[in-house]
């Protein structure tokens, strides 16, 4: 009896209780970034900011999160109904669900694939679902076209991701986020990480993640000027918040994924003390909220694409280049021998 | 395969649409992103403006100029004092024309402040309108210091400004001219050379200069093509002969070159409000022509005299008679040429009054505009045609 539950039950319920606890540090974090993020950009903008609820407006997030969800869900007539609430279920479930891989300290993911960076492109993809599902189903022309250009713009930027993450991965010699982390372990500390190694692609994959996550410049799905609120126009109360949450939470994602891949996710700056005194989780977590302090800036301070140039800037520039620095990066290991 | 009707996506653009300005209603054939045709809608804001004032006596309808553009309120009722004082042959003292001047070039700031700044927001930059929001409050509050009002001011009147202004106020004027332009440098900073913004400005909605007059253009919307045609220069109304002050023009006629056009001419303003400041200083008297027939008595000599408190009661019952006629005035608002044609029959109210608002002409160009161009383009075109539907619908 105990050897079933030892094999049988307890592997599940280790994993259950160690995704509940991953999502409940997201959430809570996701909270504060929100509140990071309407702060940063109110400093921006000479304004203050929420600063109401609780000490300094800390309880902002979490108050708002309680407003949509108190509100009426309101189904439009015209709408697919089922695929109206699924869509953005889809969406924050796939975002969240990509939180699995992510290593925030050494073996801390909760599921350490051999193919972590695969998995991660594979449910990004897959998030693009949400919002052309959403968009069509509200039966909303403008909503319509919203998700019109959010699938020909995550799947142009998603191909110039791929191409920064193989280099990564050459470099790496694997497609586990651990050991890429691992591999970026040198004598020369911050100097050794990936960024500056391959810094053209850093600059890539950072504008790609803004793309890539509808955020400013890029964020023509929801285009405020043009498409009113894009795929979520029709969308409210609890509904509205799965979106916005899926979207955050991939923004999240993309800043984790920035900090693992080129910025050594929690290796110290130099290995020496006292910066390795400090336990690796933090040095993950500033890395990941500097990378998050840029998303916000680039929010308050760009105005948007149209829509044939930010196809123009993924197909035209980064594709080229990005294709170029994957045989140059391959040439240069190669070459001098340094491929692991 | 069966035959299939084929047709364009319709948009409905508006009428609350967060890019409309207001309540423009448009209906948007697409192809794709690519706008086939556009058609607005006017009217949603109509409020029968030209009919009221013919029941109005002339002091009553001061106050519905304030009203058709309400960005730049005193820029209207100038056009329209301007007009029956035409009629009347009255002339505004040095002082009172001053004072118009500098609250005409204030207006032109809170004008081209919220244009620019909107236009901006219009292509995706969310951070200029906050910072021009905070000096456009700053002209707001000069306006109610000046009259008590902060939108509708009703602050010209017929001979002059209805008061004069206090010391501490042109001080102010003067403080605010030397701290402006640094908040400007900081928007061109984040403007003018952004790659981004650029994209989304050169060469969309150029318009050569043979269409701009074709089209009835008017202000920025033909300087930006390059004519130097200024109201204030090529007929110059109030003191404006005596001030200094350039005309910028564009070159190629696109939302970009409309964009630094505004730009600079908020530092013109600027130039000339400091102007005013320093000639304020120097020349005092009366802000009002002294003739009580027009514009009634202080308050003190209305306690004291009861010819003072017959003009006061005269003024503000029966209102003043205009002499029988037709005349057509006009100032250059800070959207484009705002003109008023007055017919009076003699008696106390207007026969007519004819409104004539940039906007409506600029709107027009909507579909020449906006055609070939992206659904994006649109919000930059209506951003740059600087339309106010309070004028446009009247």
């Amino acid at each position: 009896m105990l050897e079933f539950f030892w094999t049988y039950i307890w592997p599940p319920l280790l994993m259950t209780i160690h995704s509940l606890a991953v999502l409940v540090v997201l959430l809570i974090l996701l909270a504060y970034l929100l509140y990071a993020d309407r702060k940063i950009w109110a400093a921006v903008q000479l304004r203050r900011g929420p600063n109401m609820v609780g000490p300094w407006g800390l309880f902002q997030s979490f108050a708002d999160m309680l407003k949509f969800v108190f509100k009426e869900v309101v189904i439009p007539a015209g709408s697919n109904k089922a695929i109206y609430i699924l869509a953005p279920l889809i969406t924050s479930v796939l975002a969240m669900s990509s939180w699995a891989v992510i290593p925030a300290a050494e073996g801390w993911a909760v599921a350490d694939l051999n193919v972590g960076i695969l998995y991660i492109f594979a449910i990004s993809s897959l998030e693009v679902y949400g919002v052309i599902l959403g968009g069509w189903a509200s039966n909303n022309k403008y909503a319509f076209l919203g998700s019109l250009r959010s699938a020909a713009q995550m799947v142009s930027y998603e191909v110039s991701i791929g191409f920064v993450i193989v280099t990564v991965l050459m470099c790496a010699g694997t497609l586990n986020l651990t050991e890429i982390v691992n591999a970026q372990k040198s004598s020369y500390g911050l100097f050794g990480w990936y960024w500056l190694a391959l810094f053209p692609m850093f600059v890539v994959f950072f504008i790609s993640a803004l793309a890539e996550t509808n955020r400013p410049p890029f964020d023509l799905p929801e285009a405020e000027s043009e498409l009113v609120a894009g795929f979520m126009t029709e969308y409210g109360s609890t509904p509205y918040l799965l979106f916005m949450l899926g979207e955050y939470v991939a923004i999240l994602l993309m800043c984790a994924m920035t900090t693992i891949l080129f910025l050594g996710g929690w290796l110290p700056p130099f290995d020496i003390a006292p910066f390795n005194w400090i336990p690796g989780f933090f040095w993950f977590l500033a890395k990941f909220c500097a990378v998050f302090f840029m998303f916000a800036m680039v929010k308050a301070f760009v105005p948007r694409y149209r829509y044939d140039q930010l196809m123009r800037l993924g197909w035209k520039v980064f594709l080229p280049l990005s294709l170029a620095m994957v045989v140059i990066v391959a040439a240069v290991l190669v070459g001098f021998d340094l491929a692991p | 395969m069966a035959e299939h009707d084929l047709r364009n996506f319709l948009i409905n653009f508006g009428p609350q649409h967060p890019s409309a300005h207001g309540v423009l209603r448009m209906i948007l054939e697409l192809d794709g992103e690519v706008v086939e045709r556009a058609d607005p809608h006017i009217g949603l804001l109509h409020r029968g403006t030209e009919k009221l004032i013919e029941n109005k006596t002339y002091l009553q309808a001061i106050p519905y100029f304030d009203r058709l553009d309400y960005v730049s309120p005193m820029n209207q009722e100038h056009a329209f004092v301007l007009a029956f004082e035409k009629l009347l042959k009255v002339d505004v003292p040095i002082r009172g024309q001053l004072i118009r001047v500098m609250y005409a070039e204030i207006g032109r700031i809170l004008n081209h402040l919220l244009n620019v700044t909107s236009m901006a927001l219009d292509v995706g930059a969310l951070t200029p309108p906050l910072w021009g929001y905070e000096e456009r409050e700053k002209c707001m509050i000069f306006y109610e210091r000046a009259c008590g009002a902060r939108l509708h001011a009703a602050y010209f009147r017929p001979g002059g400004v209805h008061q004069d202004l206090p010391d501490d106020l042109i001080n102010d004027i003067e403080a605010f001219c030397e701290s402006f332009p640094k908040v400007l440098d900081d928007l061109e900073g984040l403007l003018t050379d952004n790659r981004i913004f650029k994209q989304r400005n050169v060469d969309i909605a150029v318009v050569s200069l043979e269409e701009a007059e074709a089209h009835g253009f008017s202000g920025v919307m033909v300087r930006g093509s390059g004519a130097a045609w200024d109201l204030r220069r090529a007929q110059p109304y109030e003191c404006y002969s005596d001030l200094d002050f350039k005309i910028p023009v564009g070159k190629n006629g696109d939302c970009y070159d409309r964009y630094l056009v505004r730009m600079e001419e908020m530092h013109q303003s600027v130039h000339i409000i400091k102007q005013c400041v320093e000639r304020l200083r120097q020349v005092k008297g009366p802000v009002s022509c002294i003739d009580h027939k027009i514009s009634p008595p202080s308050r003190k000599e209305m306690k004291r005299s009861m010819e003072a408190l017959i003009h006061h009661f005269k003024l503000h019952t029966e209102g003043f008679k205009v002499p029988a006629g037709e005349v057509y005035s006009a100032v250059e608002a800070p959207k484009g040429e705002f003109g008023v044609y007055l017919v009076s029959d003699g008696s106390n109210k207007p026969y007519r009054c004819k409104i004539r608002s940039p906007g409506f002409a600029h709107l027009q160009a909507m579909d020449f505009l906006c055609k070939g161009h992206m659904l994006a383009d649109v919000a930059a075109v209506i951003g740059t045609l600087d339309i106010v539907f309070g004028e446009i619908d009247r």
